[in-house]
């Protein structure tokens, strides 16, 4: 093993280009587990970890920009966070334990691309944007166009995530996280799911943002569940109605956590939880 | 091709040339001889390896020494002050916290986090707290006992040393 320890971003990007080979490493939450199992070795390693500015939090009158670097500990102590994006902070609070959530970041979970990252559904519903960088410049990514498949971005060679920026939303009508799984400081999730909703006066929806993870190779939004529920009233006969359309949206897999079967049976209690939580 | 590392630990610094591979735990244990942290599992699951980098407990078999450059870094070795047990040692000695005792360096790090942060944490907020750490002998009761039996052992403690300043 090489480690290279940039600590000057420009730096960091010059070297990266040199060496497109090597491993970016963060807090090494989940480089480290795999490199101690061996299927690592002789890997030219990126430490990132001294890059002190991508460690902040910033916010601009309309958003809030996220380091690549910011723990998931840190986004649970900072006032604006926990205001504006309260499913984000709820999701942070249920990764790893105490020891995972003070040295994991959200560049990390988000370039892991995980099936089961956690931080996913609430980046999905807030329609965060990604933010990369390279020696050659930068580009900004929707965050559902980062991924490409499980453990797959569309990262280009020698490209780090930067920051996450999230818009400050209006506040919703209801808010909804959940995460189900096991003992949750060793288990992967089985179903994460996050839910925005919006409501004219007259009770009909203005706008709905729900989006699942575990639930496919990556981070799924509901759209025909979604834009079916646009101007309707969230009764019970539509509602069951939209829970029929959640089929369309997901594709789970059966796999050592979980069956496919068990999946669509909490996915759909889950939405039905969501859209039944006002009435 | 080794790098320099220089780590404040329990208060003493320390600098010393590593193997890039390091781990933070085996500096711990091997270049500078602190055998307090234990290594369980090495893939980040047990909590047995727990030290404080900065305040904050991280698990110390995945993270690189190299990382650690810099850093401060507090280990079981350092919370025992002139000869007295910290409150949390002395309450895992009070309410028999431990059976084979290889979980407990990490198990009261993680505590002193805990309540740090805490300062009237419930049988369940300690729960919660102790997510990351696993224990195969005791079945967590008396550890959680003692966490939460450690918060009213701090103001005894105080008295005891206010004692020998008069004495
Ligand atoms: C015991 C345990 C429990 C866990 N529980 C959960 C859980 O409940 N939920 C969950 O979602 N995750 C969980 N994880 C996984 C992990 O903690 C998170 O995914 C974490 O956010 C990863 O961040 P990191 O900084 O540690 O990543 P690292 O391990 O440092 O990096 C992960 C990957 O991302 C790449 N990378 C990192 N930063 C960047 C960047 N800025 N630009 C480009 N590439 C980058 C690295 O090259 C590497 O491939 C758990 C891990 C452990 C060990
Ligand atoms: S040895 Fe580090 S968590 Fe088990
Ligand atoms: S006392 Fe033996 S592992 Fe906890």
């Amino acid at each position: 093993m090489k480690v290279l320890r940039p600590h000057s971003v420009d730096d960091a990007l010059e070297l990266y280009e040199r060496h497109p080979d090597a491993v970016p490493l963060a807090g090494g939450t989940d480089f480290m587990v795999a490199w101690n199992g061996g299927s690592e070795n002789g890997r030219l390693i990126l430490d990132l970890s001294a890059l002190a500015s991508w460690r902040r939090i910033r916010d601009t009158p309309s958003m809030l920009r996220l380091g690549a670097l910011v723990t998931h500990w840190q986004l649970q102590q900072e006032t604006l966070v926990k205001k504006k994006f309260p499913l984000l902070v709820d999701a942070c609070a249920t990764i790893g334990g105490r020891q995972i959530q003070s040295r994991g970041t959200l560049g990390g979970n988000i370039a892991n691309a995980s099936p089961a990252g956690d931080t996913f559904a609430p980046l999905a519903v807030y329609d965060a944007r990604v933010r990369l960088r390279s020696a050659a410049g930068r580009r900004k990514l929707p965050f559902m166009d980062v991924f490409a498949g499980v453990k797959k971005t569309h990262l280009r060679p020698g490209e780090l995530i930067e920051l996450v920026e999230l818009d400050f939303p209006k506040k919703p009508a209801r808010q909804f996280f959940r995460k189900v799984g096991t003992r949750s400081a060793s288990a992967i999730s089985k179903t994460v799911a996050a839910g925005l909703l919006w409501l004219r006066r007259d009770g009909t929806v203005r706008e709905l943002r729900f989006a699942l993870g575990s639930m496919a190779p990556t981070v799924r939004r509901l759209y025909s569940v979604e834009s079916f529920l646009l101007g309707k009233k969230p009764t019970p006969r539509v509602v069951k109605e939209a829970v029929a359309l959640l089929e369309a949206d997901v594709d789970p897999i059966d796999d050592l956590r979980s069956t496919r079967f068990y999946r669509m049976e909490v996915s759909r209690n889950l939405l039905r939880a969501f859209l039944r939580s006002g009435s | 091709m080794t790098m320099p590392v220089s780590i404040t630990v329990n208060g003493t610094e320390t600098s010393h040339e590593v193997e890039p591979r390091l781990l933070l735990v085996h500096y711990l244990r091997d270049v500078i001889g602190l055998t307090g942290t234990n290594v369980g599992c090495d893939t980040s699951q047990c909590g047995s390896c727990t030290v404080l980098i900065d305040g904050l407990a991280v698990k110390s078999c995945t993270v690189l020494a190299v990382q650690g450059d810099g850093s401060d870094i507090t280990t079981i070795e350092g919370l025992a002050k002139n000869g007295e047990l910290h409150p949390i040692q002395q309450a895992f000695w009070d309410n028999h916290g431990l059976q084979c005792g290889f979980c407990t360096p990490g198990m009261i790090i993680t505590a002193t986090e805990i309540l740090k942060k805490n300062k009237k944490a419930t049988e369940q907020d300690v729960r919660h707290g102790l997510e990351g750490n696993i224990c195969r002998c005791t079945g967590y009761e008396n550890i959680v006992k003692s966490i939460v039996a450690a918060q009213s052992v701090a103001p005894a403690k105080k008295a005891g040393k206010a004692k020998k300043g008069t004495a």
